[in-house]
């Protein structure tokens, strides 16, 4: 059996796609990659058709021994990783494919620049789906690997028992990301809860991202922002980067495996091109919020669309 | 023939970022505001408008999730506020389920002595009332069913359990529920349920949908061992 034995699980390494539809009237989120970009980008380098399932990695990141004939894998997100053959460790750039050998062992060390790396393996991972995807959501306990984070002995089964006969495909530059994004966003559904000034405020001033930080969101610090509406407030649905204030100070900034549903006002929404910028962001970094219209977030979906195609494009061939 | 009003006269459509609006009916936890949120379900389902992903009902609002690289938002928002509904809608769109509840929570005898009652009325008040799911949400199967009897009506605890058991009936201001997977949570506990609420293998994973009826009867520890077994619970 082809497959990768987890010498050493990492900080959390989970299994995601682009995560599955349907089932938010029941509670259940999308989950998914957080980072959309360098997961796509793990899965073209990979030669993977897009919505393959691979590994999300949070630093430090896992150890994994290659238990198969051959393997040819890609990561994205971060700088490098450690290749150890036959006792010689050697370094590897990010953002190209690696083809490996039986016994081999991948090690992805800490990394810093980004919350969240992918590892792709060509073909993909023998995996179930749990209602059309291979995403793990951690809180609800299914889906990915056993519904779970990988820990040391675990067995990931690859799908396709060898690497595929194309050439290894590389970035020629890795992008370069924004540890401190500005993220545009839309006006919630409940802006006017809030009074003007903290309308302006959260608009206007940085906040930064607290350790407070999983795939369902994070706490992030920065000027107050007074409820113009006291009261309760009966819940309405949510979604993957609407800004929850349910008090006057430290917002919630919601990620992938939000909940669906939720008690507190929203402030506004970070746009969908801006996820993925949201997905990296580590504690301690500094952010601002810009506020845009709809046309300008339609033109931003289609700009990122864009920036995604023309790097792909610049994919050249290598040895492996 | 019954009389229609548009949706664009019936609530305010918002943004929800780009991938979803939300229909707003108003603010609050009542059957006349959950009713237009169904009704408006049902008749956006059936305008079957492209682009449209799904749709989720909430106490005040349906929130509509769709995909902008099929339909632009504004023409969605155009399309929902042409969404007529019926003047009056169907109350009972749902499944009724009969909820098995063996009545013995840790916060049962607080529950009581706040309602000035003997626990085994308590226990009978909360079986004695029909329940509509409003919503599901907070975790995958948490349904949201009101509404509770006015005597039962007490406020979350102030300090939150760290671990709720899976099962547990609980209550929360005009609001009854049951946890579907173990969690920390702040309703007070008033019994336990054998039934399996939310199972990833099953499809639909969720006992309740948005919309069904439930009644809950009390059950003794026997029946609750022996159900337990029979649902794998």
């Amino acid at each position: 059996m082809s497959g990768f034995t987890v010498l050493d699980g990492g900080l959390q390494t989970t299994i995601q796609d682009v995560g599955r539809a349907g089932l938010l009237a029941l509670g259940v989120p999308r989950s998914g990659a957080l980072d959309a970009l360098s997961y796509r980008l793990a899965n073209r380098i990979a030669g993977n058709p897009p919505g393959t399932a691979v590994l999300e990695l949070r630093s430090p990141g896992p150890t994994l021994r290659v238990d198969a004939e051959n393997a040819r894998i890609a990561l994205t997100g971060t700088a490098a990783l450690t290749i150890e053959r036959n006792g010689d460790a050697q370094e590897w750039q990010a953002w190209r494919a690696i083809d490996l050998d039986q016994g081999d062992i991948i090690r992805v060390a800490g990394f810093s620049d980004t919350a969240v790396a992918y590892l792709a393996v060509a073909g993909g991972f023998e995996l179930p789906e749990v209602f059309g995807s291979r995403a793990t959501f951690l809180r609800g306990g299914f889906g990915g690997f056993e519904g779970r984070a990988l820990k040391e002995g675990d067995f990931l089964r690859l799908a396709a028992p060898h690497i595929p006969d194309t050439p290894c495909l590389t970035l020629p530059a890795a992008p370069r990301f924004v540890t401190s994004p500005v993220l545009r966003a839309i006006p919630g559904p409940q802006a006017d809860y809030f009074t003007v000034a903290a309308q302006t405020a959260f608009f206007e001033r940085p906040f930064t991202v607290t350790r407070d930080l999983d795939r369902m969101g994070m706490r992030i610090e920065g000027p107050e922002l007074e409820h113009a509406k006291t009261g309760d407030f009966a819940s309405d649905a949510t979604v993957p980067g609407a800004v929850q204030v349910p008090g006057a100070t430290r917002p919630i900034l919601l990620l992938n495996d939000c909940q669906t549903t939720g008690g507190y006002p929203k402030i506004a929404v970070v746009i969908s091109a801006d996820l993925p910028s949201a997905g990296r962001l580590m504690p301690g970094a500094e952010i601002r919020f810009r506020k845009v219209g709809i046309t300008e977030a339609e033109e931003a979906r289609a700009e990122g669309e864009h920036a995604y195609r023309s790097l792909a494009n610049t994919l050249i061939a290598v040895r492996g | 023939m019954q009389a229609q009003t548009k949706i664009i006269h019936a609530a305010s459509i918002h943004s929800l970022g780009d991938t979803a609006v939300t229909v707003e009916f108003g603010d609050g936890i009542d059957r006349a505001l959950s009713s237009r949120v169904f009704a408006a379900r049902a008749a956006i389902a059936a305008a079957h408008i492209p682009g449209i992903r799904e749709t989720v009902p909430t106490f005040r609002a349906l929130a509509v999730h769709f995909d902008p690289d099929k339909i632009r938002q504004e023409q969605l928002i155009a399309a929902l506020g042409d969404v007529e509904l019926p003047s009056r809608p169907d109350t009972s769109p749902g499944t009724t389920w009969q909820v098995p509840v063996l009545y013995d929570g840790p916060d049962l005898a607080d529950i009581a002595r706040a309602s000035g009652m003997s626990p085994e009325e308590a226990a009978a008040l909360h079986a004695s009332a029909g329940y509509h799911v409003y919503m599901l949400g907070f975790l995958p199967g948490f349904a949201y069913l009101g509404d509770l009897p006015e005597k039962l009506r007490l406020p979350r605890l102030k300090e939150p359990r760290t671990r709720v058991p899976k099962g547990s009936v609980a209550i929360a201001d005009q609001l009854t529920a049951i946890y579907p997977s173990q969690s920390p949570g702040g309703w007070r506990l008033i019994g336990r349920t054998p039934l399996a609420l939310f199972d990833h293998r099953r499809n639909p994973p969720s006992l309740f949908q948005p919309g069904d009826d439930i009644r809950f009867h009390a059950i003794g520890p026997d029946e609750f061992d022996h159900l337990s077994r029979e649902a794998g619970t």
